[in-house]
C-alpha cells in the first residue's frame, strides 16, 4: 500500500468517526510486494513481521531470505536481513547466531532451497540443534525459475520438467523434509501449518511465536513447514490452487504439530 | 645463569602460529572444516580459544563453513575459515557473495598439490584461482603469500587490518610446507588491532537506524553494473597496498621472481649463484593481489632476464610478462603434483639462461 493510499484510508476513517480496527505491521515496509496474485508468501512475510511488532524485537532480529521466490522479503521486512546463497539460508543463520547468541535469528527458505540443494545444511544446523526459527516454504515446485520439479513435487505432479507428471522411476519419491528433521535430538519443536485458511494463519501466527520465546530459552532449533500455494507455477487461478493444495498436499504433508516439547 | 624466557617466542607448525595469531587478533568466530595438510588450525583452535572469547565450530562441509562465515562477517563480527586447495573450490561460490557484498574477512588457503583430490603436498596451482577471483563474477581478493612460520602468524594481523580497512575478503595463500614445518616464531601481542563498530552490519535495526541489509542481487542491471564499478573502484585504491621483497637487486644479471615457499628456495639459489659469480636478483611478491606489477615493469628494464619459479605449470609468470610488457626474456620453472625443487635443480636452469644469454652476446 502506498502511503497516499493509506493516509486516504485513515483520514477517510476520522471524517467518518471509525475506528481503526486493523492495519498491517509496522515492520511490514509500504513497498508493493512482487509476489504473484493468490501466492501464499505474502502472508507469511505478513505474520512474521506481525509477530515480531508484538513480541517488539524489531531491534533484534536477523533474517536469512533465500534465493528463490523469497528472495527480495527484505524488501517487505523492515529488520536487518542477508541474502544467502541459494540453499545456504540455515549455515547462514547459524553463522550470525553464534556470533550473536543474544539476537533472534530465522531463516526463510523455499522446498528447493531448503530440500534439495541446503539439503546438508538443513540436516546440520537442526542436528546442532542451533537456536534459530527455520520457515520452511513447501509449494511442491520451483516458482521464480518458472515452475520447475522440486524434492517435494507429488508422484504425476506436472512441472516444466516433469511435463508428463513426476514419476518414481526417474526422479524417486517426494521428501518429507519436515518428518525426517524431526528425527533428530536437536530439533526442539516442528509443525506443519497452511495459509489458505483464516484459522491456518493464525496457528502459523502461533507456531512463530512460540518458536521466539523458545529461542529466547536457548531451547534449539524449531522448524516450521508451511504448506503454500503456486497459483502461477501450478497454472491455477488463486481459488484453484488452494482447492488443490487441500485435495493433494495436505494428504501427503498432513498438517499439525510434529514434535512438541516434553513437558517437564 | 639467569634465562628469561619470553612467552611469545615459541617453535611451532606455520599452522599453529596461524591459528595462535588469530586468537591474538580477537577473532570472534572460527567455522571451518577438516582437510589435510591445515587442519592443524582447526585442532588448535578447538584446543586453546576461550569459548568466552569467540566460536570455534567444525562445520559439516566447507560450503556450510563458508556460508557462516559469510553471515557472521555480515553481522559485523570479525571471523575467518581456513582450508586447503579442494576445499578452497567447495567456497567458491560463498566466497563471491562475501566479496560482492563486500564483507571483511580472513581466508587461509595451505595449499596442496592438484588438480581433482590432488597430493597433500605442498603447490602454488590455486596461484589463478587466489589471485583472479576464483568463484563468478568480476571480484578480487586480498591475497598475502607467506614464505616462512613467522610470517604465517604475521600476516593474519596485516590481511585482518586491510580486510576491514577495505572491507573485501582477504586470502592467505600458503602451502603444505609452510603449514607443516616448525620454525621459531615471534608471535604478535594480542590489543594491536583494534576493533571497530561497522555501521552496516545487520545485528537488529535499533531506532533512528536505517535497516542494514547484506545482498548482492539486483534485478536491473545498472544498479548491478554501479556495483561492480564500486568494486573496481575499490580495487584501484587497493593498489597503493602492494608489498614485496627485493634481495640483492643491485647488479643483478638475472632476476628471479618467485612467491612463498618457491622464494624461500631461490634464495638458497642465489647463493649458489654467487659462488660461480652469477649475480642473482630476487624480488618476492608477497601482495600476490595486488601485484607488484610496476617493480618488476623497472627492473625489466636493468636484468638480462628474468626467471619464474613456482611450484606450478606456470601461473604467475602470466603476470610477470604482462609487467615486463617485452622488455627482456622471460623463463619460467616449475614443478607440480606436490613435487618441490632443489635449489640445485633450480640453479641448472638458471645456468642454461645465463649460458644462452652470452652466447647471444
Amino acid at each position: 500500500m502506498n502511503n497516499q493510499l493509506k493516509s486516504k484510508m485513515i483520514s477517510e476513517c476520522e471524517i467518518e468517526n471509525l475506528e481503526l480496527v486493523y492495519e498491517k505491521p509496522k515492520t511490514l515496509t509500504e513497498i508493493p510486494m512482487h509476489y504473484c496474485p493468490g501466492c501464499g508468501h505474502g502472508v507469511i512475510n505478513k505474520v512474521l513481521m506481525e509477530v515480531i511488532d508484538e513480541m517488539n524485537i524489531q531491534d533484534k532480529i536477523v533474517g536469512a531470505a533465500p534465493v528463490g521466490c523469497a528472495v527480495f522479503e527484505y524488501r517487505y521486512m523492515d529488520i536487518d536481513m542477508i541474502e544467502s546463497p541459494h540453499g545456504r539460508a540455515s549455515a547462514v543463520a547459524t553463522g550470525v547466531k553464534r556470533v550473536n547468541p543474544d539476537l533472534y535469528v530465522f531463516s526463510y527458505q523455499g522446498d528447493g532451497d531448503l530440500a534439495a540443494i541446503g539439503t546438508s545444511e538443513t540436516i546440520h544446523t537442526v542436528n546442532r540443534g542451533e537456536n534459530i526459527l527455520m520457515l520452511f516454504i513447501n509449494n511442491a515446485i520451483y516458482g521464480m525459475t518458472g515452475g520447475q520439479m522440486a524434492p517435494t513435487t507429488l508422484i504425476g505432479q506436472k512441472t516444466s520438467t516433469s511435463p508428463f507428471g513426476r514419476t518414481v522411476k526417474n526422479s524417486g519419491f517426494p521428501i518429507n523434509m519436515t518428518d525426517l528433521i524431526s528425527k533428530l535430538d536437536g530439533a526442539y519443536f516442528v509443525t506443519r501449518q497452511a495459509v489458505h485458511k483464516p484459522n491456518g494463519v493464525r496457528k502459523l501466527k502461533k507456531a512463530i511465536q512460540k518458536s521466539f520465546e523458545y529461542q529466547k530459552e536457548n531451547k534449539g532449533t524449531c522448524f516450521i513447514e508451511v504448506i503454500s500455494n503456486c497459483p502461477a507455477g501450478w497454472g491455477m487461478t488463486p481459488i484453484k490452487s488452494n482447492e488443490w493444495l487441500e485435495e493433494n498436499l495436505i494428504p501427503m504433508y498432513p498438517l499439525g504439530d510434529i514434535k512438541v516439547p516434553i513437558k517437564d | 645463569m639467569n634465562m628469561s624466557y619470553d612467552k611469545n617466542v615459541r617453535l611451532m607448525k606455520g599452522n599453529e602460529a596461524l591459528a595462535e595469531a588469530a586468537i591474538r587478533a580477537e577473532i570472534d568466530g572460527y567455522f571451518g572444516y577438516p582437510i589435510t595438510p591445515q587442519s592443524e588450525i582447526l585442532e588448535y583452535l578447538s584446543k586453546n580459544f576461550n569459548e568466552e572469547d569467540g566460536v570455534v565450530l567444525q562445520a559439516e562441509s566447507e560450503i556450510a563453513a563458508i556460508n557462516m562465515v559469510f553471515g557472521a562477517a555480515g553481522s559485523g563480527k570479525r571471523v575467518m575459515t581456513s582450508t586447503s586447495s579442494p576445499g578452497m573450490s567447495l567456497m567458491l561460490e560463498g566466497i563471491s557473495y562475501i566479496a560482492a557484498a563486500q564483507l571483511p574477512c580472513l581466508l587461509v588457503n595451505v595449499s596442496r598439490g592438484g588438480p581433482g583430490l590432488g597430493t597433500i603436498q605442498p603447490s602454488q596451482a590455486d596461484y589463478f584461482q587466489s589471485t583472479k577471483g576464483g568463484g563468478h563474477g568480476d571480484y578480487r581478493l586480498i591475497v598475502l603469500a607467506p614464505n616462512s612460520v613467522q610470517e604465517m602468524a604475521d600476516f593474519v594481523f596485516d590481511a585482518i587490518y586491510l580486510a576491514e580497512k577495505y572491507r573485501n575478503p582477504a586470502l592467505i595463500l600458503s602451502d603444505g610446507t609452510l603449514g607443516q614445518m616448525m620454525e621459531k616464531v615471534r608471535l604478535p601481542e594480542k590489543g594491536s588491532l583494534p576493533k571497530f563498530i561497522p555501521h552496516w552490519a545487520a545485528k537488529g535495526k535499533t531506532k533512528n537506524k536505517e535497516r542494514n541489509i547484506i545482498i548482492t542481487s539486483a534485478v536491473d542491471p545498472t544498479v548491478m553494473e554501479n556495483l561492480n564499478i564500486e568494486l573496481q573502484q575499490k580495487y584501484a585504491l587497493l593498489q597503493s597496498e602492494v608489498r614485496y621483497e627485493l634481495n640483492q637487486i643491485e647488479d643483478a644479471e638475472i632476476l628471479i621472481v618467485a612467491f612463498g615457499l618457491s622464494a624461500r628456495i631461490c634464495s638458497k639459489v642465489q647463493e649458489i649463484a654467487k659462488e660461480k659469480c652469477i649475480s642473482v636478483g630476487l624480488l618476492r611478491p608477497i601482495t600476490l593481489y595486488p601485484f607488484p606489477t610496476d617493480a618488476i615493469a623497472k627492473l625489466s628494464q636493468k636484468v638480462q632476464a628474468i626467471l619464474v619459479v613456482e611450484l606450478n605449470a606456470g601461473q604467475m609468470v602470466e603476470d610477470v610478462k604482462l609487467a615486463v610488457n617485452g622488455k627482456c626474456p622471460v623463463h619460467f620453472y616449475g614443478r607440480m603434483g606436490g613435487e618441490v625443487p632443489t635449489p640445485k635443480e633450480i640453479y641448472i636452469e638458471l645456468k642454461k639462461i645465463t649460458d644462452e644469454q652470452s652466447i647471444e652476446k
